[in-house]
């Protein structure tokens, strides 16, 4: 697949973003394969993973070779938030982080699916797998914040250790024509109301600014990422030129 | 469909010969025995072994080709792979379900597996050493195991039948998946088919130990095939897949690592050598190459994700909307 050559660099830089988040998150989730808390979690981790690479594949493809873009590019040039590159921790870990991004995501995809721009016919199809990932990481705040004391404090401390992780995700992107303000408002209060309804409270601490993250869409990543894409890329990087 | 085989009434004690000569007539007229039907003892335990030992087998087979998920080639074989694996998870649950049909619980079959009571495919103690391994397993294991579970789909167990014709139709998509990922590398750089025949050949010996001991040895295979439940003898079942493999290999331009291999007119099937059943029982006993690996990943997810489990069921009890399925 090659890019479509009447999009604009500015929306081929969006759709590089947007395609990076779901690599990497659907990369991240495929890690969990065979390691689920129990089998249903086995099907729906894998699902939620094969629907951000259908998603990612769209994206990168509107941008160039997916498999290039995917397998030979290096950190620095990655441009997913940094969100979605932590580590998958525990399952409260991995839940809060869905938690955050799909919310997110969701909306995002609502407001882009609305409009007439070019990613209105992409995100009109992920918007309805999105409403489940969201539904999915919901559930599974509810159960965890309002199961047992040891849940509870599990999925307490994996929402503040990745709060400073979501201001990211409402920084203007270029090419990506949506109302920022108006997005991160109405993420605040739905991801307010679940960990309420949760028994949580909403993390303090500073999600912009110096030592907040931020700059996954400027190609600057953490520590882990760069060893996520060496395993990603190994193989395809081994035999330059091959196919698949 | 039960008919011939009724339903089972536990006071009516001078009534078991007719509920055995029911169950006997049922199974000769290749009816469906159902949940509710009566069932001898041995009956209802051999299926609930192997059924149970099915679905094992689906849970840990998830492993060895999770291995290659974040590291497969290109994307669109890694988005194969991920919904094989998945593929792979849902196979587990239908085959736990069956398998409850019988009176046993899928927290009861899942621990028999992670204390080593119950046994799964020796198959899964190989390793995934490189990519190929991926293909090879889609294209042998895969296939071994379709020829050996096309024949379920007309087992007496109407549950386990049920379950199979669903299964097979996945397992089928999964093995062609498999031989054209192996025709890809075998077609592409000289290191690419270096790496399919190099899989190939750790394979195919342990696939054929797929369909179990030999006939003289089989424990189990007379007083299943009289139930029905087994159609064919192993050793039928290991021939008909070497003869369906040898014209694929060819195609795919890869060889089979065995020099005994040859057609033989007279019997108008594939001679092969000699299997190693020493290895096989050794794999069997626990001392394959990853049989400790396998089953310590497969306690520690279960293990690791009690608190999971546990909230769960901490939640439905609170809300009262939970199935009550996921208790711990």
């Amino acid at each position: 697949m090659t890019a479509d050559v009447t999009l604009d660099a500015t929306t081929r830089t969006a759709a590089l973003a947007l395609g990076d988040d779901a690599l990497v998150l659907s990369h991240r989730l495929g890690e969990w394969a065979g390691h689920a808390p129990v089998l249903e979690e086995e099907v729906a981790l894998a699902n939620i993973a094969l629907d951000l690479l259908g998603q990612a594949r769209v994206l990168l493809s509107m941008v160039g070779d997916e498999d290039e873009l995917a397998y030979l590019r290096e950190e620095r040039a990655f441009r997913n938030l940094q969100l979605v590159e932590q580590p998958n921790g525990d399952f409260a870990h991995t839940i809060a982080r869905q938690l955050y991004f799909s919310t997110y995501q969701h909306l995002l995809y609502a407001e882009l699916a609305a409009g007439q721009g070019p990613f209105a016919p992409l995100a009109a199809k992920a918007v309805k797998e999105v409403a489940y990932h969201r539904d999915h990481a919901e559930q599974w705040t509810l159960r965890l914040g309002d199961g047992t004391d040891e849940s509870r404090e599990r999925m307490r401390r994996a929402c503040g250790a990745l709060w400073r992780f979501t201001g990211e995700m409402f920084q203007p992107v270029e090419g990506l024509d949506v109302d920022g303000t108006a997005l991160e408002a109405a993420w605040l209060a739905s991801v307010t109301a679940v960990l309420d309804r949760a028994t949580l409270t909403v993390p303090e601490g500073p999600r912009t600014g110096a030592w907040a993250a931020g700059a996954g869409r400027q190609g600057l990543h953490t520590e882990s990422f760069g060893r996520m894409l060496a395993e990603m890329q190994h193989l395809h990087r081994s035999h330059p030129g091959a196919s698949w | 469909m039960a008919t011939a085989a009724q339903a089972y009434d536990r006071t009516d004690t001078a009534g078991q010969d007719a509920y055995e000569r029911a169950f006997d007539a049922a199974v000769a007229a290749d009816e469906r025995i159902e949940p509710r039907d009566w069932m001898p003892d041995a009956y209802r335990a051999t299926l609930v072994r192997q059924i149970a030992q099915h679905a094992h087998s689906e849970i840990i087979g998830m492993q060895p080709e999770a291995n290659w998920i974040t590291r497969a080639p290109s994307l669109r074989r890694k988005a194969i792979l991920m919904a094989k694996v998945q593929d792979e998870a849902g196979h587990g649950l239908y085959l736990y379900s069956a398998a409850e049909t019988l009176g046993t619980g899928r927290d009861e079959l899942l621990d028999k597996l992670h204390s080593g009571r119950q046994k799964y495919s020796s198959i899964f103690n190989y390793p995934t050493l490189t990519w190929a391994d991926v293909g090879a397993i889609g294209w042998l294991v895969d296939g071994a195991a379709i020829t050996n579970q096309v024949p379920l789909c007309r087992c007496s167990y109407g549950p386990y039948a049920r379950a199979m014709v669903r299964i097979c139709k996945e397992e089928s998509f999964h093995q062609r998946q498999g031989y054209e990922l192996l025709l890809a590398l075998s077609k592409g750089t000289p290191e690419q088919h270096a790496m399919a025949q190099d899989a190939v050949d750790r394979w195919w010996w342990p696939s054929l130990m797929m369909f179990g001991p030999p006939d003289d040895e089989s424990s189990h295979s007379a007083q299943s095939m009289a139930w029905k439940i087994k159609r064919h003898s192993n050793d039928e079942l290991r021939q008909r897949f070497v003869d369906i493999c040898v014209p694929q290999a060819e195609s795919l331009g890869l060889t089979l690592p065995d020099p005994d291999l040859k057609w033989n007119e007279e019997r108008g099937h594939h001679d092969f050598g000699p299997i190693d059943w020493t290895e096989f029982w050794d794999v069997l006993k626990g001392n394959g190459p990853c049989n400790e690996q396998r089953i310590t990943q497969r306690r520690c997810a279960h293990e690791e994700g009690a608190w999971v489990r546990e909230a769960a069921a901490a939640y439905a009890a609170k809300h009262g909307n939970g199935t009550g399925e996921q208790q711990a």
